[in-house]
């Protein structure tokens, strides 16, 4: 099974744009949205829902009143600051349960917290998993890995050698979830100071992780010199760049209209995302 | 006053709205620029800030007596993060899955487990052309953001003006960021991508009860539907940047707004004049 997710450690780099199309262009896989706490890829893929799921992970200290004797033990042992006045800050607490276990009237339960819902749906690219992290929760790392998970088990039912997965921006837990044992990471990386900066960090995460990574330079014209710059890195890093695709408002009225921009527009941008699939469909 | 930068959506532009912000108030009044997104840190590529000092974030990990221990298993009972496991007559720690509650060591009953201290990230303070700047800096490889942005958070305190940059997002590190904050300012686009993501930021933000505005930026290009959400849902529209390619060139060799376009300094005195209002304006019927 080859798993290729997208990446880019800055947010906003064209990720989604680019998943949109490989969906397009890509036979026989199965999609994966692993931004679960802003995801974006449905709005181009328009899907048809077929299952819906609660996501449970995660617990919640809760503290019964008619027990608590105001002795403030758990105020005083717990890190996260997540208990005042006897009450628990549902945002603050970290789950980790402490609490309950010294509570000497044992008032403090912890109670299972449902943190989202992922969805198995059909698109007309193929089959695609998504989720959505409830609002101000965590465990995003773990709704990630139950996406790839879903995505892997429908891929083996029909047969599909595989899975393209739109990745989160940044370098922390949902990105190490969405990167951990794939087969490629394709980063999407735009030609300014803090793309070059970001990009950096999560070919670091990459390395560490030991995954290979390629690099695709978005919106490559807009800054020549930037560019080079990616070019010259890569070169040093070993990675290789796939495409260069320069600069074009069509890649945002493909967004307006709900549609990846190689089915929408001829030029330059499609041209490119179609031999970046080319270059790296073949392991 | 602290107003958070927050977006939903990456690479919408807060790194270019806080910079600018801080940029156009500090000549007449005390601020200070917190960079909260830890993950992707970028204020510091335009403000360019002489860092001045750092404190390591570190997680107390449990480090287990062999001596002392007695195999029990209370420890991995009570972890609930599975970073501790006894297998037969060893104890293993996984110090990457800890969170640092203390369970563990508290509740050993043969006191056999201390803690040490993991880094996971840093803290760096100094000074930016006259603006008080801080961030916070994970390390690569590490997965927990939130840590280093209470750390971060511990430098909010200010007699002036307090700008903190959010990590994009509406999970456990943009809440860690903006909670607290008097005013969220959401930096948006106007397309389909920009407004879903402003929704759940929006969400988020009134979960928190915190008020907010939006700037919007690359306007021109897209749809109205931003707009129309806007106005349907009552929340104010600052400030509009327009999509120029100009600015996205000075963006791009790290020039903020403010600097490269001097004219847009008065246009983020404005914003911040209509955020103070906002926050005055709430400040007066708390006190009522």
């Amino acid at each position: 099974m080859r798993e290729i997710v997208v990446l880019s450690g800055k947010g906003g780099t064209g990720k989604t744009s680019i998943v949109g199309s490989l969906a397009a262009l890509a036979k026989g896989k199965v999609l994966a949205d692993c931004d679960v706490d802003a995801a974006d890829l449905h709005l181009l893929l328009k899907p048809t829902i077929k299952e819906e799921n609660e996501f449970w992970s995660g617990q919640l200290a809760q503290i019964d009143e008619a027990k608590c004797t105001e002795c403030g033990l758990c105020q005083d042992l717990c890190r996260f600051e997540a208990i005042r006045d006897y009450k628990v800050d549902p945002i603050a607490c970290e789950g980790c349960g402490f609490c309950s276990h010294i509570c000497p009237t044992n008032a403090i339960t912890m109670k299972e917290n449902m943190s989202g819902h992922w969805f198995v749906a059909e698109t007309r690219y193929g089959p695609l998993v998504h989720a959505r992290l409830g609002i101000a929760q965590e465990n995003s790392g773990k709704l990630v890995a139950q996406v790839r998970q879903q995505a892997r088990r429908i891929a083996e039912e029909r047969g599909f050698d595989c899975i393209i997965s739109d990745g989160p921006p940044g370098i922390g837990c949902p990105v190490i979830s969405s990167l951990s044992g794939a087969s490629l990471a394709l980063m999407v990386a735009e030609p300014t100071l803090s793309g070059i900066h970001d990009l950096e960090r999560v070919l670091g995460v990459c390395r560490h992780f030991g995954v290979p990574a390629t690099v695709a330079i978005n919106k490559h014209n807009l800054n020549e010199e930037n560019s080079r710059r990616i070019e010259d890195y890569c070169k040093d890093q070993g990675i290789g760049v796939a495409a260069r695709i320069p600069f074009d408002n069509a890649v945002t009225e493909a967004i307006v209209r709900g549609l990846p921009v190689v089915e929408y527009a001829d030029g330059a941008v499609s041209r490119e995302i179609e031999g970046l699939w080319d270059s790296i469909s073949r392991p | 006053m602290l107003i958070s930068i927050a977006s939903g959506k990456g690479g919408t532009g807060k790194t270019l709205v806080a910079t600018s912000l801080a940029l156009a108030l500090k000549d007449n009044r005390k601020v200070k620029l917190l960079d909260g997104d830890v993950e992707e840190p970028n204020d510091h590529l335009f403000l360019k800030p002489d860092i001045s000092g750092s404190q390591p974030v570190f997680i107390p990990v449990p480090k287990i007596d062999e001596a002392k221990c007695t195999r029990c298993a209370k420890c991995a009972e009570v972890c609930a993060y599975n970073a501790i496991a006894v297998l037969g007559e060893h104890v293993l720690t996984f110090p990457e899955l800890c969170h640092g509650c203390g369970a563990c060591s508290y509740l050993c009953p043969e006191k056999a487990i201390s803690e040490e201290q993991r880094q996971t990230g840093v803290v760096e303070w100094g000074n930016a052309d006259g603006i008080d700047f801080v961030q916070g800096r994970l390390t690569v490889g590490e997965a927990m953001a939130p840590p280093v942005i209470r750390q971060l958070k511990k430098h909010t305190d200010s007699d002036g003006i307090a700008i903190i940059d959010s990590p994009p997002g509406t999970s456990c590190p943009v809440v860690e960021t903006i909670e607290g904050s008097d005013f969220c300012l959401l930096v948006t686009e106007p397309t389909p991508f920009g407004l879903n993501d402003l929704v759940l930021a929006v969400e988020t933000v009134r979960q928190l009860g915190i008020a907010c505005g939006v700037v919007l930026n690359r306007a021109g290009v897209g749809d109205n539907s931003v707009e129309e959400y806007c106005r349907k849902e009552n929340i104010p529209i600052l400030l509009t940047i327009p999509l120029d390619t100009e600015i996205a060139r000075l963006y791009s060799r790290g020039i903020t707004l403010v600097e490269g376009l001097p004219e847009w300094k008065e246009k983020f005195v404005g914003l911040f004049q209509k955020i103070k209002e906002t926050v005055d304006a709430r400040d007066r019927s708390l006190k009522r």
